[in-house]
């Protein structure tokens, strides 16, 4: 069983929690996720690792609240347990050498992916701007944290109601056109998202990492059911990824490929709602 | 005076189109009198072939005596001599190419039920024993075991009843991992992969769960910790797709993904939150133990269930028995056929399946007639899942995390016949080594490897 140390609502669907994870905090590097259980009939729920303390030996998530299983773990309080949690999966994220100037874009609960990268690469000197991409003003998450290791953050939201009025792409386009030169685009966030912003860097040349979550289970390479399609060969996100070139990536079929459970899925979370998750469907 | 009954004791199972609904397992195993009867057909050979046949040599016609003479107890203790998961190995072994293939018996009529026997035997003990497992003191000295299939449990069980202070590490959050989420229950039942776990954490091993050697830690943080030898026993995971058209629409499985859902998972349990999509129509590609125990799971969660084999019947490499069990619950077998390429609805959903028509042309390298193509046979089967049992290679994950551990074109990590890799002080064995095989081999190799690594240890202190 590993406890929750700290738990912390950033709006209404996103939850940060630091779990303890003496076995993961000393590996974990940006870029790798872990995959919890909540209990004995919990999915295997992929997450990326936002933040480490080495000393403190915890693992820092962000998370949505999405569906059955993330509502689960968000019901869960401070000193509560999980049944399980394995990582570092996943590779850590390379840095191309020479990398000076870099742009990190996040879209929404991508944000909390994207942030840990825009740290890390601030950590290494790298010049860092970041685009925050949000629907609206009261999703708004990290915005501190953000600004602490950027050199520019950029909000933007799609009604206008905090930031700039527009999408994430209008914006790293007008930046582009302003003559900022990136040597490296980070996008992460929902996969269309990622999809368009690869079309505008594509355009400009310029080398653009994506963090890809398709569905997973296992987490080590044994299901397939990660699979991808990046430079027309099949990859496994789990352990050949997450992160891709995002100019190889066939996101329509991760598109198509994400969308694989959604009747359950629907079905599952309504059950959570009904019950106000204090029992399990059929328990 | 033996009995001379030309067939084996038939053996008490569920009515196909019960069990073809139930996830129990169809097998229901001897009563002590069917045993009895069954031992009697032994001619207890001088030559004893059968013993030969086993990867293990387990004594076999020594243990049968006992069961003649209703020792059971005494009939256990001479298997457990050189197998370690009897309860398993009797009901998922080929027997049919193994032990049985060379009884004597089997020449004019059916051979003695070794595995039936074997299975009896390891149940009557486990019902009866107390379970308590001696704890031998600790020798002081510290082995790390990589994943928890039958080569390393075999592996970390054998050490520690040497003495050694044994750590396990396994990736997922269950130990017997393809025990469990592989071979399902109606075939082998979890409760007696449990059973096996927990002895051996009573005699002392040390189990980690969550624990992925290559990313949680590396054969080489494993020396740094103070563990003096390792044993690699991760396996051959990694599953192959045929690279064809299609396999990444919605409803292609993987055999692993398919199983794993339904069986690690359990979501045919209701209370478990793991989906599966309902299939009503389920092409199964492949021939060997993984495509039965896929199809017949499928038919389980109410599919209809095509096999889709380029071979023909004779070359099926799965255990008789459930090609048997299978054909008698209602799998279709479309064999010496082909998958060509897989067909969508305008949502991106498996629609078909498109096979060609195979014919026998000559013996290939394994000795087996290769299928050709017959050019415009094609033809195609509507169905709204797909799942794909065309083998597993070994994960490279632990291979490239380490340096100077080699491995063949193929993935499998390089190792001797004591199973020694090419480095120093790291031991390997089972799917890990020969690839994707059984489990019986694979405990053959984790009880080599134990005495192997125990001679390495004493000899470098
Ligand atoms: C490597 C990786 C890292 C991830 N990191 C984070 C993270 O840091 N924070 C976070 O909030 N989420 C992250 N995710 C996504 C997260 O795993 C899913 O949101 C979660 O599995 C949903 O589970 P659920 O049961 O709550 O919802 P479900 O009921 O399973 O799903 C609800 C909805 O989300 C969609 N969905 C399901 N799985 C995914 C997925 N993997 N990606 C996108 N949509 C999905 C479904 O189609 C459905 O519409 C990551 C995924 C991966 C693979
Ligand atoms: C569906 C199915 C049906 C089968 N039917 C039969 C049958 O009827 N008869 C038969 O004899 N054989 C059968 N087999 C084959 C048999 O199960 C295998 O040959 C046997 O399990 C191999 O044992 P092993 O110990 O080498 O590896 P495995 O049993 O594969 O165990 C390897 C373990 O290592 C773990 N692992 C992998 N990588 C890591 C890592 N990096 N760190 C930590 N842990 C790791 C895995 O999670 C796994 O638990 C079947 C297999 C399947 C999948
Ligand atoms: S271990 Fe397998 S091969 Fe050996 S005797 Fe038992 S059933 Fe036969
Ligand atoms: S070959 Fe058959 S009959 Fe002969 S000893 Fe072995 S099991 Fe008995
Ligand atoms: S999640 Fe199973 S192979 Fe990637």
């Amino acid at each position: 069983m590993y406890k929750i140390l700290k738990k912390r609502e950033l709006n209404s669907t996103v939850t940060l929690m630091e779990i303890e994870a003496p076995h993961i905090a000393p590996k974990a590097e940006a870029g790798q996720f872990i995959i919890y259980r909540v209990d004995e009939q919990g999915e295997r729920i992929p997450l990326t690792i936002a933040d480490y303390d080495r000393e403190r030996g915890t693992v820092i998530i962000i998370f949505q609240l999405i569906g059955a299983s993330t509502m689960r773990l968000g019901m869960l309080n401070e000193g509560d347990s999980i049944a399980d949690i394995v990582g570092p999966l996943g590779r850590p994220t390379e840095i191309p050498e020479g990398t000076k100037r870099a742009c990190v874009v996040g879209g929404g609960v991508g944000c909390a992916i994207a942030y840990p990268q825009a740290k890390s690469l601030h950590e290494k000197g790298i010049q860092v701007d970041m685009i925050a991409g949000f629907r609206s003003k009261d999703i708004v998450i990290l915005e501190e944290e953000m600004r602490a290791c950027t050199d520019n953050l950029y909000i933007t939201t799609d009604d206008g109601t905090y930031g700039e009025k527009g999408f994430t792409t209008d914006k790293l386009k007008a930046l582009i056109e302003e003559g900022n030169q990136y040597d490296l685009v980070i996008a992460i966030g929902p996969p269309v998202m990622m999809k368009f912003l690869c079309q505008v860097t594509k355009n400009y040349n310029i080398k653009t990492l994506v963090s890809l979550a398709p569905i997973m289970i296992d987490g080590t390479g044994m299901c397939g059911c990660c699979r991808c399609t990046v430079g027309g060969e099949m990859k496994f996100a789990c352990v050949d990824g997450p992160d891709f070139d995002g100019h190889e990536v066939d996101f329509d079929e991760l598109i198509l490929r994400s969308s694989a459970y959604k009747a359950q899925e629907k079905e599952a979370a309504d059950h959570v709602c009904r019950l106000t998750g204090e029992v399990r469907h059929h328990a | 005076m033996p009995n001379m009954n030309p067939k084996k004791v038939p053996m008490p199972e569920q009515e196909p189109s019960v069990r073809n609904k139930n996830f129990e397992e169809v097998a229901l195993g001897y009563t002590a009198e069917m045993a009895v009867e069954e031992a009697g057909r032994c001619l207890h050979c001088k030559n004893h072939p059968c013993v030969a046949g086993c990867p293990v040599e387990v004594k076999i016609p020594d243990f049968i005596q006992k069961i003649a003479e209703q020792d059971f107890e005494g009939a256990y203790q001479i298997i457990a001599e050189t197998s370690s998961l009897p309860a398993v190995c009797g009901r998922v072994c080929p027997q049919e190419s193994q032990c049985e293939g060379r009884c004597v018996r089997g020449i004019k009529n059916e051979p003695v039920g070794i595995g039936r026997l074997e299975r009896f035997v390891a149940d009557w003990h486990r019902e009866h024993s107390s379970g308590n497992r001696p704890v031998v003191p600790s020798n002081g000295h510290r082995v790390a075991i990589v994943g928890a299939g039958p080569a390393s449990l075999t592996c970390a069980g054998d050490l520690r009843a040497m003495g050694y202070d044994v750590t396990v590490f396994e990736a997922l959050h269950v130990p017997g991992v393809v025990l469990v989420y592989g071979i399902p229950e109606f075939r082998l039942p979890k409760s007696i992969v449990a059973y096996e776990v927990n002895g051996l954490e009573q005699a002392g091993v040390e189990i980690l769960t969550d624990r992925v050697i290559g990313r949680s830690l590396s054969i080489d943080e494993l020396f740094e910790e103070g563990y003096e030898a390792v044993f690699i026993g991760s396996g051959a995971g990694l599953p192959n797709f045929m690279g064809i058209e299609g396999e990444s629409y919605v409803g292609v499985y993987s055999a692993n993904e398919y199983l794993t859902r339904i069986n690690l998972m359990k979501a045919y349990k209701e209370g478990y939150d793991t989906p599966i999509a309902q299939a009503n129509k389920a092409v199964v590609v492949g021939g060997g133990n993984v495509a039965m125990d896929a199809a017949r799971s499928a038919k389980r969660m109410g599919a209809d269930v095509t096999i889709v084999y380029r071979r023909s019947l004779e070359e099926l490499p799965a255990r008789k028995e459930e090609v048997h069990h299978a054909e008698e619950e209602g799998i279709v077998f479309n064999l010496l056929t082909n998958p060509v390429r897989i067909h969508r609805d305008q949502n991106g959903h498996v629609a078909a399946i498109e096979c060609v028509k195979m014919k026998l042309g000559e013996p290939d390298a394994s000795g087996r007639r290769r299928p050709e193509e017959i050019p415009g046979s094609n033809f195609i089967v509507p169905c709204d899942t797909v799942i794909m049992a065309i083998g597993t290679s070994p994960n490279p994950l632990i291979r490239h995390t380490t340096a100077g551990l080699d491995a063949t074109r193929k993935g499998c990590l390089v190792a001797d016949e004591t199973g020694a890799t090419t480095r120093k002080g790291v031991f390997a064995g089972g799917d890990a080594v020969t690839g994707a095989a059984t489990v019986i081999l694979a405990m053959g190799a984790g009880k080599t490897a134990a005495q192997s690594i125990d001679r390495y240890i004493k000899g470098q202190n």
